[in-house]
């Protein structure tokens, strides 16, 4: 599988990235190597093996509905770029 | 009932609507974390480091989520999937700080169910449900606080959600709110969800496209979303329907794309379509393990369910002797079914229905109280209804001591052996009064014998009001046609 760089320019926008367009090419470049890499895996037969979800063979733990966190609004503002009367704020987003 | 058919001077068309909806499930803590779910702390009060995306904290799954949905599952007369499986969807907004939100996608926690709803022309319609899964919730983005920024709050972040998705089954504006009604009220009989649609702890997509009236084909649909009235939703419905008939009949073609309904118009409008071309890119959540219930967790469920809007009314009427609309509309709410059948218990079902649907429902409005703050207690009301029935009052006395229990919440026994408001049966007493009423009155006695019979009213009246309204009005009518003959 090999992508393109539309490929690239278009998971850089779903994921935020900015790629300058003379970086595309080399991007692009490491894309294909990592996909190559992993395509590896295709060589291994698979049928018939379920897939593998976790390494860890237990079951799913389930919490207590119980309220055991909170009231620590400066901690969770603390390492926001922008906050103000107890909010985080952000440039406006106006749908 | 057929659905909605709108008819153009081209052609007639048919209308394919599907819904989503969003429930916020009832639990005190978020479904993967230990911050609380209250509504209207402060701002970011009740936030936990996981659900603000601080790196490296871990999800946690609430077992009382877990139980809310399989309860909810049932109410829908749903398949509850044993195993189930937590994905991420990937999107980057504000109010989503962990920059994906934990859902179920391939595999959610409850399958395929159906509603019955009751529609206004008598008849009754199936709505598939296509799925639910459980989610958490985004923070709360408020864009009004500054002309510059928008502002997050995160409390909601994490609350957990149930996100039911019907089968496009509605063909009318009027299916779609009858069912959400109908889901509403489920939810509350649960107890798993307030679906208060104003407050958003219940939210609504809406998914609508036509197609010409006898054709089986889908075409392309648009949706809106977080339309939050159940008015709202059945307007968006019709007037996106007409829009789609209008571009179809003037040679266009519909994009499929997300629209937003504007409340004070009714019309919807495109939302700018790059921002909203999501590719959401899920994958299984690697933080958590898959899901997997248990025949006998399903089962004490099961035993736990509540008797249900459906199974209620079908009993007041079969076993009360109610009407269908009686029922319904009893039904409709846990703690009015609740009051009725507590004010029934022992007495005459119908009768108490007719008091509450009437009287009682009416004071409530006007003194602008609530069923659990009411003046007059479910006993209380019964207790009346049971002088009435047993010919201890008549219905004319029985209205003035209604008003009297509004104002002071007193027992109807006391306040009827207090004021001596019993009525009198005693034929002898009542035939001293009609005897007498007859006598003062010879013209009216001749004008009735003469062909005016319409006067025996007026004679009644006279009756009652010598009597303080006390004697049996039956008993007076007989006598005073056997007299004036």
């Amino acid at each position: 599988m090999a992508i393109d760089n539309e490929t690239v320019k278009r998971v850089a926008f779903l994921s935020r990235l900015k790629i300058e367009d003379d970086k595309l090419e080399e991007t692009k470049e490491e894309f294909n190597k990592i996909l190559n890499w992993v395509e590896q895996l295709n060589e291994v037969n698979t049928d018939g093996v379920e897939p593998l979800i976790s390494v860890n063979d237990s079951n799913l733990l389930l919490r207590h509905d119980e309220v055991t966190e909170g009231n620590q609004a400066d901690a969770v503002l603390k390492n926001a770029p922008q906050a103000q009367y107890g909010y985080f704020t952000v440039p406006k987003v106006v749908e | 009932m057929t659905g909605m058919i709108i008819e153009t001077e081209k052609g007639k068309w048919e209308i394919i609507c599907g819904l989503e909806i969003h429930c916020q499930i009832i639990s005190n803590s978020k479904i993967f974390s230990g911050a609380s779910t209250h509504y209207g702390s402060d701002a970011n009060e009740n936030v936990a480091f996981i659900d603000a995306g601080m790196p490296g904290m871990l999800p946690s799954l609430n077992e009382r989520c877990v139980y809310q949905a399989v309860k909810t599952g049932l109410g829908l007369n749903a398949q509850i999937n044993k195993y189930s499986e937590f994905s991420r969807k990937n999107y980057f907004y504000a109010d989503l700080p962990q920059g994906y939100q934990i859902t179920q996608f391939r595999y959610p926690i409850v399958g395929e169910g159906k509603v019955t709803v009751d529609l206004s022309d008598g008849t009754a319609k199936e709505i598939g449900i296509e799925r639910m899964h459980i989610e958490q919730d985004a923070g709360k983005s408020i864009h009004d606080m500054a002309p510059d920024k928008s502002f997050i709050d995160l409390n909601r972040a994490g609350v957990g959600l149930m996100e039911i998705v019907t089968k496009p089954d509605f063909r009318a504006p009027e299916e779609a709110g009858a069912f959400l009604r109908k889901l509403r009220s489920i939810l509350r009989y649960l107890g798993t969800c307030d679906g208060n649609m104003d407050e958003g702890s219940m939210r609504c997509d809406v998914n609508v496209s036509v197609r010409p009236l006898g054709s089986n084909e889908f075409r392309t649909r648009c949706e809106m979303k977080n339309v939050n009235s159940v008015k709202f939703v059945m307007t968006a419905i019709e007037n996106e329907a007409r829009r789609h008939i209008e571009v179809y009949e003037n040679g266009g073609e519909i994009a499929q794309e997300t629209r937003q309904f504007d409340p004070s118009t009714g019309k919807t409008k495109a939302m700018r379509k790059k921002e909203f071309a999501h590719d959401y890119r899920y994958f299984p959540e690697p933080d958590l393990l898959p899901l997997v219930l248990d025949d006998d967790y399903i089962a004490r469920i099961k035993a736990d369910m509540p008797e249900l809007p459906d199974a209620k009314k079908s009993r007041f009427v079969n076993e009360l002797g109610l009407t269908a609309y009686d029922a319904e509309v009893i039904c409709e709410n846990k703690e009015t079914a609740d009051f009725f059948e507590k004010a029934a218990k022992g007495h005459d079902a119908k009768k108490v229905a007719n008091w509450l649907m009437g009287d009682f429902f009416g004071m409530l409005n006007e003194k602008k109280v609530e069923l659990k703050d009411s003046p007059v207690s479910a006993e209380n009301l019964g207790k009346l209804v049971e002088l009435v029935t047993s010919n201890v009052i008549n219905g004319k006395t029985a209205k003035d001591v209604f008003a009297i229990m509004a104002d002071t919440g007193a027992d109807p026994e006391k306040i009827v052996e207090e004021k001596g408001l019993k009525q009198v049966t005693d034929t002898g007493a009542i035939e001293a009064i009609v005897d007498e009423v007859i006598a003062s009155s010879p013209d009216n006695v001749a004008a009735y014998k003469g062909g005016k019979t319409n006067l025996i009213g007026w004679f009644v009246g006279q009756v009652m009001k010598k009597s303080q309204g006390k004697a049996n009005p039956g008993v007076v009518n007989n006598l005073l046609k056997q007299k004036l003959g």
